[in-house]
């Protein structure tokens, strides 16, 4: 807005013509972006909302409307009530454990140790990895008959990981015994192993944002060390925790490649998601009404996350 | 004081303790990788191989190297084309901006955070009328059409943070929209170019969703070679972890080289940048 008001002002001075020929770049240099955005984001979400009301569940594509059989059928099914509680449960355990171990270890390098830079490259390089990297070591790590079993086998302990199909405080709900299934335990470490480089990136610039007069003129009147994360420098990250949050909200609803290449659905679909069951349902089984319908219900879930978000940081900027 | 002499050493306990466990897999995979295939029984997992072995990434590279070449052709002009359309919108909605254009923004910005399984069965219907369908070209129009919110959210977060007085006294010179973008914009932001192209490298890279489900075969990218090499009935594990390390080495490269580039890319995917 302000650029167009200063450049009016100023199109006085210059020639009136190469002030509509810059119009006309600008409109040519954003033009295939915004088309690419309507057609392929928003079109193409309307068409798979269509899809989800139609009864194209064969390899034939079949158009006529269903209403709302699909969701029907998908909220009476037993796979799909799995995954939401998959979905669920796995989302809380991630989010919370990727928010308690950025947290912990940003305060840690906070102290101005010696060798941070080195903790902090090897918190960080998960990070750079495919999902689908991760998936196959921890499921060579995370080998019931093997792996970190080896050791915990001379404590007498020897978890089950993600063939265990018991579901921890369970009780039966709809189709389906609700309660946290223990398999997504061990996909949710190798979830935390990948994503708390995030969460400590963002936590540890939030820390050096706080100046450090504050953390002085706080230890002149005579506050711990303790106090002053507690009382001073906790409450300043709220928003960024806010934002770790959204965004791996986002990434947790929407799993897929991580959960498809460690475990797949598994027995009974304790580590199965909406992601596995849309991919499996519209491309191994040619129902694409069903597998619209997941998409579509998937999307919902992210965008009740999303969109305030965005609404509410876009809205200090404009 | 008596407290700082206890949390120091605690700290740096914490610390190599954490460490360990976020290297455990990397010393796993590699040791693994090592072995040659009858060493690979369950219960000798953590010890080292008894004599280095490279076989295993002879097998894993003969039977990836298809699959890495073609996420080099999909990689390299899916960054540099999603690259560029970024910048280009990036700079209207920074530096032109008109009524309208900060909704607009925030519209292209819900893209980057959808679940794709959304688009994804109206874009395949696409791709297979336009030919596209299981192909390297394809899958490199999908990754830039799909790219464009984030790299244009980067670039547009670049460009503000270059002042206005700058651009004002370009064009009192004389410079046109594109000269002040050729000759202020682009030269200012080349490491915000570094940074969105190391970004979006990985990113595409890493991905799996379309490529498992636009291509097949021999136009597959490696991280669907890899995911089926586990696929397959005997599963070697010396290999796999192989493949796994060939399959990572271009994007740790990048990171270890670039790293600082990596960290700014992921904190601009936060929005507010």
């Amino acid at each position: 807005m302000e650029a167009v008001r200063k450049e009016t002002a100023k199109g006085e001075k210059a020639s009136k013509k190469s002030y509509s020929s810059d119009q006309w770049m600008a409109l040519a240099f954003l033009l295939p972006s915004f088309l690419l955005i309507v057609i392929f984001v928003y079109g193409f979400i309307g068409w798979t909302g269509y899809v989800s009301l139609s009864n194209w569940n064969s390899l034939i594509p079949d158009f006529s409307f269903a209403g709302l059989k699909n969701y029907m059928y998908l909220f009476s099914d037993f796979r799909f009530q799995a995954d939401l509680r998959n979905t669920l449960f796995f989302t809380i355990l991630f989010i919370g454990l990727v928010i308690l171990f950025g947290l912990s270890l940003a305060i840690l390098l906070d102290q101005k140790l010696k060798g941070e830079s080195i903790f902090r490259n090897i918190f960080f390089f998960p990070m750079a990895l495919s999902f689908v990297v991760t998936g196959v070591v921890w499921q060579w790590l995370l080998n019931p008959s093997t792996g970190i079993n080896l050791f915990l086998n001379t404590f007498g302990i020897t978890p089950k990981w993600y063939t265990d199909t018991n579901i921890l405080a369970g009780f039966q709900w709809g189709q389906i015994e609700f309660g946290l299934p223990a398999a997504l335990i061990a996909v949710g470490i190798a979830a935390v192993w990948q994503m708390t480089g995030f969460s400590l990136a963002m936590y540890i610039a939030g820390l050096r944002a706080v100046p450090d007069e504050t953390r002085e003129a706080a230890r002149m009147d005579g506050a711990s060390e303790f106090q002053i994360y507690r009382q001073i420098i906790l409450p300043q990250l709220r928003p960024i925790t806010v934002s770790v949050i959204i965004i791996m909200a986002h990434i947790s609803l929407k799993i897929f490649d991580l959960i498809y290449s460690m475990t797949g659905p598994g027995a009974n679909f304790v580590t199965d998601v909406p992601g596995v069951y849309m991919f499996e349902t519209t491309f191994r089984g040619n129902y694409y009404a069903n597998g619209a319908a997941i998409a579509i219900i998937m999307l919902l879930s992210v965008a009740i996350f999303i969109v305030p978000y965005l609404l509410n940081s876009r809205k200090g900027e404009a | 004081m008596v407290i700082r002499a206890f949390t120091k050493p605690a700290s740096y306990f914490v610390l190599i303790a954490v460490s360990l466990f976020f290297l455990m897999p990397v010393y796993v995979m590699i040791i693994t990788s090592l072995k040659p295939l009858d060493e690979i029984t369950l219960d000798q997992m953590w010890t080292l191989p008894s004599s280095l072995d490279f076989s295993s990434y002879g097998e894993a590279f003969s039977k990836l190297a298809p699959n890495l070449m073609n996420s080099f052709y999909l990689v390299i002009p899916a960054t540099l084309l999603s690259a560029l359309l970024g910048a280009m919108s990036g700079y209207v909605l920074s530096k032109w901006r008109f009524r309208g254009s900060e909704i607009l923004f925030t519209l292209m910005l819900f893209g980057m955070f959808i679940p794709y399984q959304s688009i994804l069965i109206p874009l395949i219907q696409f791709l297979r009328e336009a030919g596209l369908y299981n192909s390297i070209p394809g899958l490199i129009f999908v990754h830039v059409v799909y790219g464009i919110p984030i790299t244009t959210l980067m670039f547009r977060n670049f460009y503000v943070n270059i002042p206005d007085e700058m651009i004002e006294s370009a064009k009192i010179d004389g410079a046109n929209f594109l000269g002040v973008f050729r000759h202020i914009m682009v030269p200012l932001s080349v490491s915000g170019f570094v940074v969105v192209a190391i970004w979006q490298f990985t990113n595409i890279w890493n991905e799996f969703l379309f490529a498992v489900t636009i291509t097949t075969a021999d136009q597959q990218p490696v991280m669907v070679a890899l995911q089926n090499l586990s696929g397959s009935q005997i599963v070697q594990w010396n290999v796999q972890m192989a493949g796994a390390l060939l399959a990572a080495l271009p994007t740790l490269l990048v990171y270890i080289l670039l790293g600082k580039y990596f960290v700014r890319g992921l904190l601009a995917g936060s929005v507010k940048g």
